[in-house]
Formats: structure tokens, sequence, C-alpha cells
């Protein structure tokens, strides 16, 4: 019904004309984010990175060598991957609080069932189902009550954590399996098979999140909700795959975490949310959401491990090791005000 | 003569009326919208004039009356069903996504894909080709397709919204106080790429408390008051003391 072109008439080509060239070369491009003060806040990951790695190679002789640099990467897998998982849910414009006890939840079930004589497989299966159901209840609760993101998954985390206490009956339990311990030792190159799933999950997130409908109606969910459900955008949808994908991702991280530590432990890994909010945060991914990488996250995963592996060659002591973290991460969203 | 009677009218709601609990927000309203015309709808914060166009864009179902475009007559049960009759509305707060690019609001929810099954990805290079080639037709005040929704301005962020709800063959746009939020010179751009709608043979339906854009853009006005369509405007009719009357209530036409 509506006229093609030929009508568009003399106002609109004269409009056209009066224009400077629309599409920049990529190069121009390229040059143009450089110069982008917004750039560099969202990017600040990789100069601190590389100051990183200059001042802790002059401090310590062993820092980058490369065992050293293979043990840090495997030490990196699992908050890779948690922090893969938080992006989704923080580029929904939410944060998954429950992550840490859900890696313990799902680690735990795993023990159980490989020690009750179940298949490993059946029980990494389990782990990563768990996972993803406890991730879908979060999700669900918070977009059909629309209850906060914070307080579902705060509730979440307690409940995880006393399930994972009430199943294991408050005991670590040992898995020793060949599987496992190949997947924590066995290496491609200077990377260990756990670095080797993490990054695939990397690639995995990057394209489902850059490539597909289904992320860029994620990221504009995050963006404006309100906005992305007029025109048809299932809002509600979206929120719930975010949660799930993030807890699913924490039953992965479980069983790559079990597999480093041989055992399934039923203490809630705090520490280990944490850091993967900060690699979050410290990536460049909006708390505001619509924005983000995966790219981001997982350096910033690496670098927080590295920061901890640096400090400790350094002789510094353990308890000062999450002074530093925090204070990296703070620095690092005090720059991100920058962004907008 | 009624809306209905005229043959060349695009879109015709006729006697809608809808129900919040005990409140009455529309009591039998009727309009009708032409193709090639802007039709605007004025009336007081209240008027119900929000909830008409709730109605037409699938986001409330009307207790009674009937919509019809084309002549044929429809039911809208989501905001899909009214963009599948090819209505589209820019709201007032645009709609857009802040961190995508130009490109991806554009396409946003009308995605184009390549490959097969659960492994389809997007065509972000046939998109961007295609939105360029979209705004350069449409908008006056064109914006770079590459660039954050972000890093535009009020009037760049306008013409990105316009462009969305007029770019997919639609044939009915509605826009709820499309300058509200602008200044002087980026409110003369968008009317004039309001016109430019009108000029490509969309019917646009303006919802505006600016009585002298009214006056500038449309070519007939429903005044809306309780609920209702107090008076219908045609072009040489319009002025604005006589709106501001009748949006009032001082002056009654029927």
């Amino acid at each position: 019904m509506s006229k093609p072109t030929t009508t568009a008439g003399g106002g609109a080509a004269a409009g056209a004309a009066a224009r400077p060239d629309a599409e920049p070369r990529a190069i121009d491009e390229l040059r143009g984010r450089i110069k982008d003060p917004g750039f560099w806040a969202e990017w600040t990951v990789i100069p601190a990175f590389i100051v990183l790695i200059v001042v802790f190679g002059l401090i310590s002789d062993v820092f980058l060598t490369g065992d050293n640099i293979e043990s840090v990467l495997a030490a990196s897998a699992v908050l890779i991957v948690l922090a893969i998982g938080q992006t989704f849910a923080v580029a929904t414009a939410g944060i998954d609080l429950s992550m840490g006890s859900v890696l313990t939840l799902s680690g735990v079930v795993l023990g159980q069932l490989y020690s009750d004589g179940r298949s490993i497989w059946l029980a990494m299966l389990a782990a990563l189902l768990v996972g993803a159901a406890v991730g879908f209840i979060n999700g669900f609760v918070i977009a059909k009550a629309r209850i906060s993101d914070f307080i579902v998954t705060l509730g979440s985390l307690s409940i995880a954590a006393g399930l994972a206490l009430v199943i294991s009956d408050g005991k670590p339990v040992e898995v020793i399996n060949k599987t496992m311990l190949d997947l924590s030792t066995n290496s491609v190159g200077p990377l260990r098979w756990s670095v080797i799933v993490a990054l695939l999950v990397a690639v995995g997130a990057h394209v489902l999140l850059f490539q597909t409908r289904f992320g860029t109606h994620l990221l504009a969910t995050g963006g404006n909700s309100e906005g992305s459900r007029a025109v048809g955008v299932r809002t509600q949808r979206m929120k719930i795959a975010a949660y799930t994908i993030s807890g699913a991702m924490a039953g992965l991280a479980a069983i790559l975490l079990v597999a480093r530590i041989g055992s399934a432990e039923p203490a809630a890994a705090t520490s280990l949310l944490l850091n993967a909010v900060a690699a979050v945060v410290l990536g460049g991914v909006s708390l505001f959401g619509g924005r983000g990488t995966i790219a981001g996250p997982v350096i910033g995963a690496v670098l927080l491990t590295a920061l901890v592996n640096g400090l400790t060659l350094a002789g510094v002591s353990e308890a000062y090791q999450p002074i530093a973290v925090g204070t990296v991460v703070v620095a690092s969203a005090v720059l991100m005000r920058y962004q907008r | 003569m009624t809306a209905a009677t005229a043959t060349q009218d695009t879109l015709v709601l006729e006697g809608i009326a809808k129900r919040f609990g005990s409140v009455s927000a529309l009591r039998g309203a009727s309009i009708a919208a032409r193709t090639g015309e802007i039709t605007a709808i004025v009336g007081d914060n209240g008027a119900g004039k929000s909830t008409l166009i709730k109605c037409l864009t699938g986001v409330h179902r009307p207790d009674e009356g009937e919509i019809t475009v084309d002549g044929v007559p429809v039911d809208f049960h989501s905001p899909e069903d009214s963009r599948k009759a090819g209505i589209e509305a820019v709201y007032q707060d645009l709609a857009l996504a802040d961190d995508l690019a130009v490109w991806q609001n554009l396409f946003l929810n009308r995605e184009k894909t390549r490959g097969f099954g659960p492994l389809r990805l997007l065509d972000r290079r046939g998109m961007r080709r295609e939105a360029d080639a979209m705004v350069r037709r449409l908008a006056v005040n064109v914006p770079p397709v590459r660039s954050r929704v972000r890093r535009l301005s009020g009037g760049q962020r306008q013409a990105v919204a316009i462009c969305r709800a007029a770019g997919f063959g639609s044939r009915i746009v509605i826009m709820d106080e499309p300058t509200a939020a602008l200044g002087h010179r980026e409110t003369q751009r968008a009317e004039e790429l309001i016109a430019s709608l009108r000029d490509h043979g969309l019917a646009v339906l303006l919802i505006s408390h600016d009585f002298a854009q009214v006056q500038r853009l449309a070519q007939r006005v429903y005044v809306m008051r309780g609920g209702r369509v107090t008076a219908r405007l045609r072009r040489e009719d319009i002025n604005t003391e006589r709106l501001v009357a009748l949006v009032t209530g001082a002056e009654e036409d029927e």
C-alpha cells in the first residue's frame, strides 16, 4: 500500500544528498572507536591486564613462565564460566546472586550421585540440570511475579545453600574419577581441558548474544524492557532464558570445580559469586543492562585469577587478596561511569 | 455522514467502548483515518485518547465497538495482531534500546536471519544495508545506521522510531505526542518527516497537545472529551481558538 521510492519527492532526496557519507569504512570506524573515551571505559580490562602483566612480570620471575600461565588459566576456568552466566543475567538488567550456592548444590548433587554408584556422565548431567532448573525458577519468579531479581536470587541463594547441606549432610564427598581427573589435568598445548571447555562456552555465548535473534532480544530486553515489549519482544521469556543460562553455567562451573579439587564441598562458594560479579563489572558489562560483551568478562575472570596468583607469588598474605580484588573492581566501576 | 460510510477510509473505529472496573475510559468513540492524510486526535488528559490508541495497537481489547482496516473487521488480541494488520505506533518514549545500533532497533523483532533451524544466525550485513536504504528514503534527519541510539540527538532518535514504524510496509502509523520532548528546530524536522509519511501514502494518526502543530499538519481533527468524540473538524475549520474551546468543553460541536 505504501508507495515505493519513486514518489519519495524532491525533499527527501535533497536531504539525502546534503549529508556526508553515512556508511563509514571499517578502518574509520575503528579509528573513531579508539578515540572515543566510552570505548576505553568499556574496555578498561585490557590496559588493566597489561599493567598487571608488566608489574607482576617484574616482581616475580615465575609469573610469566609457561607453567604459571597454564596454572593461572586452569584456575580461571570455573570463574570464566560463572562470569559468562552472570553476564546473561546482568545483560537483562538483572543479577544472579544465587550462582555461588547453585554451584555448591550442583556439585553436591554430582558428588552424591557418583558416590551412590551412578555413572559420572549421569552425575555431570544432573549437575547441569539442577543448575538450569534453579535458574529457570529464578527467572520465572522474576519475570512472571515481577519480584526484584535481587530478592529472588538472594532467596534462592539461601535455599540452594540449605539444600546442599541437607543433601550432603554437611560433609564433603570425594569424587575420584578418571574422566574428571582428565578434565582438570590433561591438556592440549598450554590449555587444560577445563579451560578449553570454558573457552568453547565463551565462543558459544558470544555467538548466541551477538549473532542470533535471541541475543538481540535479550539485550533489547535489558536496555528497554517496556519498549521492547511494545514492538513484540517476549521480554518475560528472555528474562527466564537468561536466568536459566546463568543457572546452567553455575552447574557447569560446579563440574569444573569438582574436577579440579577432587571433591564436592557443601560450603557455599560466596567468594566465587563475588568474583563472578566482579569479572562482569571489570569486563565492561553495564549493570543497567542492555550492553556488554562476552570477551570482557572472560578477560576479567582471567585478570582476577592472575591478580590473586601474582599477589601470592609476590609473597602477599592471602588475607590481602580480597582487598586487592575489591579495589580493582570498584576502581573499574568508577571508570565505567564515563561510558555514558 | 458517519465515519463508516466513507469508503476510502483505511481505518475506521466505530463506537468503541472500554471500561476498567467501574471507570468508563471510552464511551462509544468513533474515528476514521484515510490513506495519504494526517488525522489528529486532540483532547485533555483523561479524555480517552491513550485508551483508544491502546485498543488500536492491541494492548487493550474494546468491550464494544468495531475496528475495520480497509473495510475488513479486525480483532486484536495482542500488539502482534495489530502489527500484522499494518498498524504501527511511535510511542512517546520511542521504545528504543539505547545501547543497540540504529539498524538493530529498526529490525528489532523483525531480524533477518540465514541458516537452518536452531542454527539461524543474523544477517547483520543485509540488515545494515536495508536499514540504511530505509532511513535515506524516509528520514529528513538521517542518523548513521551503525551508531548506538544513545549517541543520537532527540530528533534523530525520533527519526529512528518513525522509520521503524513506517518502514516495513505498514499502512497506518500512530504518533503519540511525537514532538513533546523536542526543541524548536527538531520539531520542525519531525513535522517534515510526518508530512513525508503522509506523502508516501500512509495513513497517519497524530495525537498532539500542540494545536498549532495540528493546524499545520492535519487534514481532519477529532476532539475527545470524557471518552467520546465530541467534535470533528475538516482542515478548513481548524484553528487554535476553536480547538481550545472544544477541548476544554467551552464549545460543543455535536
